[in-house]
């Protein structure tokens, strides 16, 4: 996600490496390139200039003009700026000691407010709790009706009411809703507003007296340039908010507004939009985001996720048949699977250090629809056939790729592929094969 | 808003498309234009948000180009999203001025500045030509950039302009936007041609052209689910309902419009970029420009692409989509009126 100006960084740190000793044009230079990219990455231009007069105050300092590896050091001064900058460590949502938990959501229209009140519903839900949506949108049409959709997807309650125009009754009638039927955190999605429209900005704070939220939440759009900052103060000094969601920030947006939120608002971000589906939500970690801005990995990351996603002992069983040479195609598409929960194969790559760098991987499209095909030709061979892929001949693999809507040719390329990998496996097998899942 | 804007509104948009003006009402204040313009300058003038303004002022009220005024322009430009690339060549053009004996004073690097912006920004003026049978409009773009909102009054101004319109919903993934599409086809009074959620939008751009075909229609325009750029698949996807569109009429979709947030920072230009690999956009829509984004992000992709700005949206009400303008546009961000001095 920070590809760009993790490029641009590297960039400019190889171009210090091997030099020896800095002098202070080197420095100079170097700052200039970092300025020039936390400006192409959308950092907000004051930020800009305090963070470059930070890290030149540090860089120009004896820990690195005498130091044998300077590049080295500027690379670990940016790290401790950044992540000075975005505010240290994670920052969970605040719930209420008396619930139900109140969370107000604000933000411009399209920064991604609605579905990212199905988001976090889900996220409550799946962490046990009993949330309840409000659907307080009157304006934008059918916005009602989105949520409702998002509710049914999710399993979670939404509070609704045809054909109302006043969003304060319908947050208000929402919390009692939640009261009566015993939910315990009531999610109140809100109409989008621009922060100079005085009028929906009274409105907003409105709605805010009448439900008085725990957490007030920003949805900002991660791919916003300059003008997020004076929305950002804005909002803050019409209703206060406590805390930012960062959306869409599975694209290539170079997403500075996560170096600044909290510099500027004294928010932190809690939580950040990886994608399309409604379990794209992930906690925000500055420390991780530094490194991953620097090109250095995320495998914390990884790792939870593979925590959260991968049962630990089919894991170990998956891993001794691959040692024996012994995998099916059954185990071989229970693996794919577990892999596929842990969230699409690209942005895994991305926090694996050094390979979201290089540029060969970075040309490599995963295509998702291939691994579907993958998947469905799988499910169409019978169990014997998963076990022993040797009887699969012409005519049942004509069967298997009219059930699973492909060609035989591409059941051929599966079937060759996959027993290629079973002798590469077998040959490994002693020399210890270092299991992806095991770790 | 008064009637008289709105009228000169609609005269725009003939001249938009192509059409014989509306008729003339007998007390039109101002020419659209204008009216645009001057909203936008109250909007400015009023927004909170004075982010440029100590840059602007102080370029404006100084007697002499000194080496700080041109510090002080680099950084107005990059505060509204016009990108280091293009920050770096309108300075050049405008010292070269300078040099040149053009520019002495603030003032006139004030005005320099605006006249560099709008010769950038609009070689002509915007153009949706409408052509013989269905002209087939495609609107792309990224999540919340403003499509759906775009159509409905694109719809709505070519009804009042005496056009056939068909609007297909295209945007068969996110929730309820069908429904969304709907409202905005019933204000406007169009058909529209939908199916459920989840349905092949190959499908619905296919039925919607040939409905439009079917049923004389002057305009047909096709929404498009939202996606990020960088999302292969669905780029794919995309490639194909502009395919497929071509196959329901022959030269068809006539024009293909990109929409963009007037608040996106440099990764417009990778929308703009990697959208047009995709499809041949013809034209783009600068949306929820209100005073307080800058959308100097279209400088940037004009500078790249020289893909044109056609449409400019200022807020939610019907009569807010307007025919871009790029001297009102220039003079909106960067006169003194908007630096702060209200």
């Amino acid at each position: 996600m920070f590809d760009a100006l993790t490029d641009k960084l590297q960039g400019v740190f190889s171009g210090l490496k091997g030099r020896g000793k800095l002098t202070e044009a080197d420095i100079d230079k170097a700052m200039r390139a970092i300025r020039l990219s936390l400006l192409e990455a959308d950092v907000s231009l004051p930020v800009v200039k305090q963070l470059t007069t930070a890290i030149k105050e540090r860089a120009t300092g004896d820990e690195v003009m005498s130091s044998i590896t300077p590049d080295q050091q500027v690379v670990k001064i940016v790290n401790e700026e950044l992540t000075r900058l975005m505010g240290g460590t994670n920052v969970s949502l605040a719930m209420s000691p008396t619930p139900p938990t109140v969370i107000l959501m604000a933000g411009l229209q399209g920064s991604g407010k609605t579905t990212h009140t199905a988001k976090l519903a889900r996220m409550l839900a799946a962490e046990g709790r009993a949330p309840l949506m409000v659907a307080c949108d009157v304006r934008r049409p059918a916005a009602m009706e989105q949520l409702a959709v998002l509710g049914e997807q999710i399993d979670v309650p939404v509070h609704r009411e045809d054909g109302a125009t006043d969003p304060v009754k319908v947050a208000k009638d929402g919390i009692a809703a939640a009261k009566r039927t015993g939910r315990d955190v009531v999610l109140v999605d809100t109409a989008g507003r621009l922060s100079i429209d005085a009028e929906m900005m009274d409105e907003l704070v409105a709605i805010r007296k009448a439900v008085k939220p725990t957490s007030v939440i920003l949805v900002v759009d991660a791919m916003t340039g300059q003008t997020a900052v004076d929305v950002a103060v804005a909002f803050q000094d019409a209703v206060q908010f406590d805390g930012v969601i960062l959306s869409k920030l599975d694209g290539d947006a170079r997403g500075g507004a996560a170096l600044w939120v909290r510099a500027v608002t004294g928010k932190p971000i809690l939580f950040v939009g990886t994608g399309e589906k409604v379990d794209a939500l992930e906690a925000f970690h500055p420390d991780r985001m530094a490194s991953r801005i620097l090109g250095m990995g995320d495998v914390l990351s990884l790792i939870e996720k593979a925590q959260q996603n991968v049962d630990a002992d089919d894991a170990k069983r998956i891993e001794e048949k691959m040692r024996g040479g012994n995998l099916t195609l059954d185990d071989f598409l229970d693996q794919l699977r577990q892999v596929r929960k842990m969230g699409p194969i690209g942005q895994l790559m991305g926090m694996i250090p050094g390979l979201g760098q290089q540029s060969k991987m970075k040309d490599v499209e995963i295509d998702e629809r291939r691994i579907d095909r993958v998947e469905a030709i799988i499910s169409s061979m019978t169990l014997s056939e998963r076990a022993r892929p040797d009887i699969i001949n012409g005519s049942r693999r004509r069967r298997i790729a009219e059930g699973s809507g492909t060609t035989v040719q591409e059941v051929n390329q599966l079937l060759a592929q996959f027993k290629q990998m079973q002798k590469l496996m077998k040959r490994m097998g002693k020399g210890g094969l270092p299991s992806m899942l095991g770790a | 808003m008064t009637d008289g804007s709105a009228e000169g509104a609609l005269g725009a948009f003939a001249e938009l498309f192509g059409l014989a003006a509306p008729e003339p009402e007998e007390d039109r204040p101002e020419p659209s234009r204008r009216g645009l313009f001057r909203r936008l300058r109250e909007s400015i003038a009023s927004s909170q948000s004075q982010a440029i303004s100590p840059q602007l002022a102080g370029i404006y009220q100084s007697k002499m180009v000194t080496d700080e005024l041109w510090d002080d322009l680099e950084e107005a430009l990059i505060m509204a999203d016009c990108g280091m690339a293009a920050t770096t060549d309108i300075v050049d053009a405008l010292r070269e001025q300078a040099a040149e004996g053009r520019i002495t004073s603030g003032e006139s690097l004030g005005n320099a500045l605006t006249a560099e912006i709008t010769r950038r920004l609009a070689p002509e003026s915007p153009r949706i030509a409408l052509g013989d049978g269905p002209t087939v409009i495609l609107v792309v773009g990224v999540n919340g950039s403003g499509k759906t909102t775009t159509i409905g009054k694109l719809a709505n101004r070519l009804t009042e302009l005496g056009q056939k319109v068909v609007i297909g919903a295209g945007d068969t993934f996110r929730a309820a936007a069908v429904e969304q599409l709907s409202v905005w086809a019933d204000r406007a009074g169009v058909d529209i041609v939908k199916q459920g959620q989840g349905a092949d939008p190959g499908a619905v751009a296919f039925d919607a052209v040939a409905a439009g075909q079917a049923r004389g229609a002057d305009v047909v325009i096709i929404d498009t689910a939202g996606r990020l750029q960088t999302q292969h698949n669905l780029m794919e996807e995309l490639r194909k309902v502009h395919g497929v569109t071509g196959k329901a009429m022959d030269g068809a979709p006539h024009h293909v419009l990109l929409v963009i947030d007037s608040t996106t920072g440099q990764n417009g230009l990778s929308q703009a970029q990697l959208f047009s690999e995709a499809v041949p956009v013809s034209g783009l829509v600068l949306t929820k420009f209100d005073g307080v984004a800058r959308g100097g992000i279209v400088l940037a992709i004009e500078r790249e692409l020289g893909i044109p700005v056609t449409l400019m949206g200022v807020g939610e009400g019907i009569d807010d989509l307007q025919p871009f303008d790029a001297q009102a546009f220039a003079e909106a961000i960067f006169s003194p009126a908007s630096g702060g001095n209200a």
